[in-house]
Order: C-alpha cells, then sequence, then structure tokens
C-alpha cells in the first residue's frame, strides 16, 4: 500500500527551507538548516528530543522567523506572504492548541473557515458545506454538537484536525498530533492523515515521535539531530541500523514489517556506549 | 441546536438562537430599566407621563425632572455601562484572563488619577456640574499612558497573556491608588472632597452633556471594535492557532487594548472608576448567551442593564439619601471577585 518508489523528492517542492537559522531568543536552534518538503507527500520530521524539529516545523508555517534563510512557499518567500493568503495555503495544527472554554465541535471546526471570511462574510452556505465534509472525514459528524471538554484525547486530536481540514488548504502541518494517545488512536490519527493525504493529494508535514509508526505512514522522512538533517528520503532507502544509531544513539536492528513492508525498528536496548557495538 | 443564518449575495452571517434571544432580552431589560429609573424615585413619574416627557410632549415639572434630572442620567448609566461592558469584555479576552479587566489591574485608577491630576490643575468642578471641562482629557491620558506602561512591562516573548499581565496591573493599581491620594491631600478640601465623590463612582448630576460626551465616544470606538470581532474571537485561542487562521495577532491585540482602554477612560471621565461591571459584565454575558468565549455585544448591553440596575439601587434602597453607584457595584463586585477566585483556583488554571 506504501509505494515510497523513489527515494528523492519531486524537483519542485512544495515548501523549502534554505540556510535556515532558527533561535529562540540567544538559544541557536538550528544554523544552517535545508529543509525540502515534497509536494503531494507526506513527511515526517523525526529526531531525538530538542532535535529542533518542532522548530522547523514552525519556521515552516512562518510562526518562528529565521534570523537567516528563507521559506519558500511554492518557490516564494513566505515572508512576501500575506497572513491571509497564507492561511489560505497552508493549516496548522499546532501541538498544545487551546480554545475556549465550552465551545462545541461544531463552532471550532467553523472556526477552521476564518481566511476564507470577511466581515460581511462570516458565513456562508460554501463554509457549512466545507466544515461538514471536514466533520464527516475526520468522524466526528456525530460530535458535533458536543464540547470539546466532553471528549477523549482522541476525539479531540481528531477535531483539531477537522478545523484545519476546514481550512481547506493544500499544506498541511501538524506538530507531534499523535501526543498523548494510546497506540490506537495513534495509529487511528495517522490513518486519517494518510488518507486525507491520498484522497485530496494535500501535502503533509508531521513531526512524530514514533519512529516506526513514521516509517509506516511517511512517504518521506526527514531525520533530524542537533538542528541538521541528517538524512532525508523514503523510510525503506533510509532507515538503517547506522541512521537510527547516528540520529537516536541507539543501538537497533532493521527487519521489514509483515503488515506494511516498511521498515522496522527494534530497539536493542542500552545506549551505543554501554551496549556491544551495534556496526 | 442549529444556528440561524442569512445569505444575501455575499454577505452572509450566522447567529445563535440562545444569543439571538438573550441579546434582545437584554435589550428589552435595558429599555425598561431606563423607562424604570426615570419613571421611579422620591418624586414618581407615571410610565405614560415619562413616555410623553421623552416624546417631547411633555409638560411642567415632571418633564423638568425628566430631561434635567433622570434621564440623562439614566442615559450616562447606559452609555457608561456598555462602555465598561465592552472594555472589560475585551480585555479579559484578549489576555485570556477573566481578572484582567480595567477595573483590577490600573486603567481605570490610571483614568482616576489623569481625571483627578485635571480635576484639581483646571479647577475643573467636574463631579457634580454640568461642564466637562478636562476631565475626560485627563482621563483618557492618564488610561492610555497606564496602559502602555503595564503592557510594556508585563510583555515577554511576545505575548502579555496570562498571571503576568495581571500582577503587573494589580500594581499599577496600587501606585495610582496612591498618587490620586497624594493628589487629594494636597488639594483644597472643597475640590478634593467633590473629586472624592467622583472616584466612587457616581452618576448623580448628570446631564446631557454627559451624554453627547459618551454617546460620540461609544460611536466612534464600537463600530472600530465591532470591525475587529473576528480577531477578538480567535483571540482567545492558543497565539498559534490564531496565528495559523490568518490573524495578525500582535496588532490586533494592541489595537483591541487601545480601544478598550479608550472606553474605560471615557466611561470613567463620565461616571468615575465604578467597579465591577467591567469584571462581571463579560462573565455574565457569557453565561447568558452559553457562547464559548466572551461575547462583545453581549458584554456591552449587560453592562449598560448592570450599572443602570446598579444606580436604580444606589438611588432607591435608602430612599431618600442617595448613594454613589460606585458602592452599590463595589458591594456586588466583592462577592462575585471571591468567587471566581475560588474558581480559578479549583480549576487549577489562572494564567
Amino acid at each position: 500500500m506504501i509505494t515510497a518508489l523513489e527515494g528523492t523528492a519531486p524537483s519542485v517542492p512544495a515548501l523549502e527551507g534554505v540556510g535556515l537559522r532558527l533561535a529562540y531568543g540567544d538559544r541557536v536552534v538550528a544554523d544552517s538548516l535545508d529543509l525540502r518538503i515534497p509536494e503531494g507527500r507526506i513527511t515526517a520530521l523525526v529526531g531525538p528530543n530538542a532535535c529542533g524539529k518542532s522548530t522547523a516545523l514552525r519556521a515552516l508555517a512562518r510562526l518562528l522567523k529565521p534570523s537567516a534563510g528563507a521559506v519558500h512557499l511554492d518557490g516564494r518567500d513566505l515572508t512576501a506572504v500575506s497572513s491571509r493568503e497564507l492561511a489560505l495555503k497552508l493549516a496548522l495544527l499546532p501541538q498544545t492548541p487551546t480554545a475556549p472554554d465550552g465551545i462545541t465541535v461544531r463552532d471550532l471546526v467553523a472556526r477552521g473557515r476564518t481566511p476564507h471570511q470577511r466581515w460581511w462574510r462570516q458565513w456562508s452556505s460554501a463554509d457549512e458545506a466545507v466544515v461538514d465534509r471536514a466533520l464527516a472525514a475526520t468522524g466526528v459528524a456525530e460530535l458535533a454538537d458536543r464540547t470539546l471538554d466532553e471528549l477523549s484525547g482522541g476525539q479531540r486530536q481528531r477535531v483539531w484536525i477537522a478545523m484545519a481540514l476546514a481550512q481547506d488548504t493544500p499544506v498541511l502541518l501538524l506538530d507531534e498530533p499523535t501526543t498523548y494517545l494510546d497506540l490506537a488512536h495513534q495509529v487511528d490519527v495517522l490513518e486519517l492523515v494518510r488518507d486525507l493525504n491520498r484522497a485530496h493529494g494535500r501535502t503533509v508535514v508531521m513531526v512524530l515521535h514514533e519512529l516506526n509508526l513514521a516509517c509506516r505512514y511517511a512517504d518521506h522522512l526527514i531525520a533530524m539531530r542537533d538542528g541538521t538533517v541528517v538524512t532525508a528520503g523514503a523510510p525503506t532507502d533510509v532507515v538503517t541500523p547506522e541512521l537510527v544509531a547516528e540520529v537516536f544513539d541507539l543501538p537497533a536492528t532493521i527487519i521489514t514489517c509483515p503488515v506494511a513492508g516498511t521498515p522496522l525498528v527494534i530497539p536493542e536496548g542500552g545506549r551505543r556506549d554501554n551496549a556491544p557495538s551495534s556496526g | 441546536m442549529r444556528s440561524l443564518r442569512a445569505e444575501l449575495g455575499p454577505v452572509g452571517i450566522r447567529l445563535r438562537p440562545r444569543v439571538a434571544v438573550a441579546l434582545a432580552a437584554l435589550a428589552a431589560v435595558a429599555f425598561a430599566g431606563v423607562i424604570a429609573s426615570v419613571s421611579l424615585g422620591t418624586y414618581a413619574i407615571p410610565v405614560p407621563d415619562v413616555l410623553s416627557a421623552v416624546l417631547g410632549t411633555g409638560s411642567g415639572s415632571a418633564d423638568l425632572i425628566v430631561h434635567q434630572l433622570r434621564l440623562p442620567r439614566a442615559l450616562t448609566a447606559l452609555l457608561v455601562g456598555a462602555a465598561f461592558g465592552l472594555a472589560g469584555a475585551v480585555y479579559q479576552a484578549v489576555t485570556r484572563n477573566p481578572l484582567a479587566s480595567p477595573d483590577l489591574i490600573g486603567i481605570s485608577a490610571g483614568a482616576g488619577a489623569g481625571a483627578v491630576a485635571s480635576i484639581l490643575i483646571g479647577g475643573v468642578t467636574a463631579a457634580g456640574a454640568g461642564t466637562f471641562g478636562a476631565v475626560p482629557f485627563g482621563a483618557l491620558a492618564g488610561a492610555l499612558i497606564t496602559a502602555t506602561a503595564i503592557y510594556l512591562l508585563a510583555w515577554r516573548d511576545g505575548t502579555v497573556t496570562g498571571y503576568r499581565f495581571v500582577l503587573v496591573g494589580i500594581a499599577a493599581n496600587g501606585a495610582l491608588a496612591a498618587l490620586t491620594r497624594w493628589m487629594l491631600a494636597r488639594a483644597d478640601i472643597d475640590q478634593a472632597s467633590r473629586a472624592m465623590v467622583w472616584l466612587t463612582g457616581s452618576l448623580n448630576g448628570r446631564g446631557y452633556d454627559h451624554v453627547r460626551w459618551a454617546g460620540y465616544a461609544l460611536l466612534v470606538l464600537v463600530p472600530l471594535v465591532l470591525a475587529l470581532a473576528r480577531s477578538y474571537q480567535l483571540l482567545q485561542f492558543d497565539d498559534d492557532t490564531a496565528l495559523g487562521l490568518g490573524i495578525r495577532i500582535g496588532r490586533a491585540r494592541i489595537a483591541l487594548l487601545v480601544l478598550a482602554t479608550c472606553l474605560a477612560a471615557l466611561a470613567t471621565a463620565a461616571a468615575g472608576p465604578v467597579a465591577f461591571i467591567a469584571l462581571g459584565a463579560p462573565q455574565i454575558a457569557r453565561r447568558l448567551t452559553g457562547t464559548a468565549g466572551i461575547p462583545l455585544v453581549a458584554s456591552g448591553l449587560t453592562g449598560a442593564v448592570l450599572l443602570l440596575g446598579a444606580d436604580l439601587a444606589a438611588r432607591l434602597v435608602f430612599s431618600p439619601t442617595e448613594l454613589p453607584v460606585g458602592i452599590v457595584t463595589g458591594a456586588l463586585g466583592a462577592p462575585y471577585l471571591l468567587l471566581l477566585l475560588a474558581r480559578a483556583n479549583r480549576a487549577g488554571k489562572g494564567g
């Protein structure tokens, strides 16, 4: 089912970071970081904690202004794009989004229409239709009139994804969409992301912690460490014991997943420095 | 419960039935409140006489009382209440903190200090007399300077939400109260006592001058606030979500806070720093409309109804002695504030 035939990205990336220097105040997270996000594919950013993957995603979404370098969206410098225009092209699900207390699912998802609206047109039947589709696509239509506080973590995450979906953008960025979810719900959310990608050719970029899930659901993997890209490509091509050792300091054996045919990382236990050499 | 929708060509709006009902009910209560506060008092005027006086067909002493005393006072209460309600809604929503209300965090105190300074320096008999003089300008300057100082001191990492804003504001509130006291201590007793009544928050002796001032201010400020209503709603989400939806949050936040500061300042200039309206109205409005987040228009209407009601109570409860309305709202506000604090503690979220 996963067809990660070519390891190289298409010639025109949907989103591209060139020579990015990313810092919070004085703390530099990345220096001269290059990222290429292939169009119409699912890209996963993976790496150890604090490797700069979430920061990189924030830069791609223009939430963080690079102090050097530039992000290009469809070949255009992101700084030249207006806020509304950007919101029409790129939707973002932050790591821990918050909404006002007591908001209903339908209302929250409807907020995703904001960039499509004007003060004189705060609602249209087209908005209604898109919101209904987003609710249906994420399987939360029957929860539409419930409030967000009543939902489980997995349901809530689906609702937030529905909101990003209602924004109806060609590019979707997800910052750790599976955090705090149990395994079943993680798979659930990632299946949903894949459906969204396959159905409409949406470009998806997500930060993921779980390497095996990233291998299974991403077409394109970007492995980061210490603010730089260690390697990028299709999971079947790039995931090797050497890579896992280099990126995570973890000795591991790679087998082929009997279900999906994607690489499956089996940790050998113990860090490299106190375990026998993993070759 | 589905929303009411209206679509005409490129224009489209949506309104929840409960919100529509709440707005209509608030407007009706506000109207009834104006009529009641004109009609009731030590000299009761029958409602038909009130209406004919309002329509300009009245005569005699009733007409005089309506136009000289009660109607301008009721209308001032209406406008000032609405201004405080809106200002409170904006402050609470933009900082995402129900305690960050202009009357708690020193905005009203700043306006008060500015107004007292202009009363004392200008020698204007603003409290009570029909003339207004430099008070609105003093209040506006005081409030804007205070708001700017709080914003700059509380600003960190590009945002002003959370408890930091409230804490800086409370400190500012204390400093400004001290400043006001110092000014009063240096003033002559006559002016100081007049300023004191004004500082409690009073609607006594408000004339059409005040109505006109407050009316013009609202006429300018309310449309500007409403024009930012969509940003206002999304500022109640986290910053990343709002930014992701194309809201320029830095600009929107400052614009809204400046407008709210002007509203609070002009309301303070007209009636003194009346406590509780800006703090309570938005939260009450939210419960009335059942919306997520703080409703804008409903907060203004709720503020108007609250201040009208409080002023009516201030006039009638110890009749013939009148209390300044600020004492009534303060007495109502204190327990409410405790409730709010207890809730915030229980929920374990305040910032």
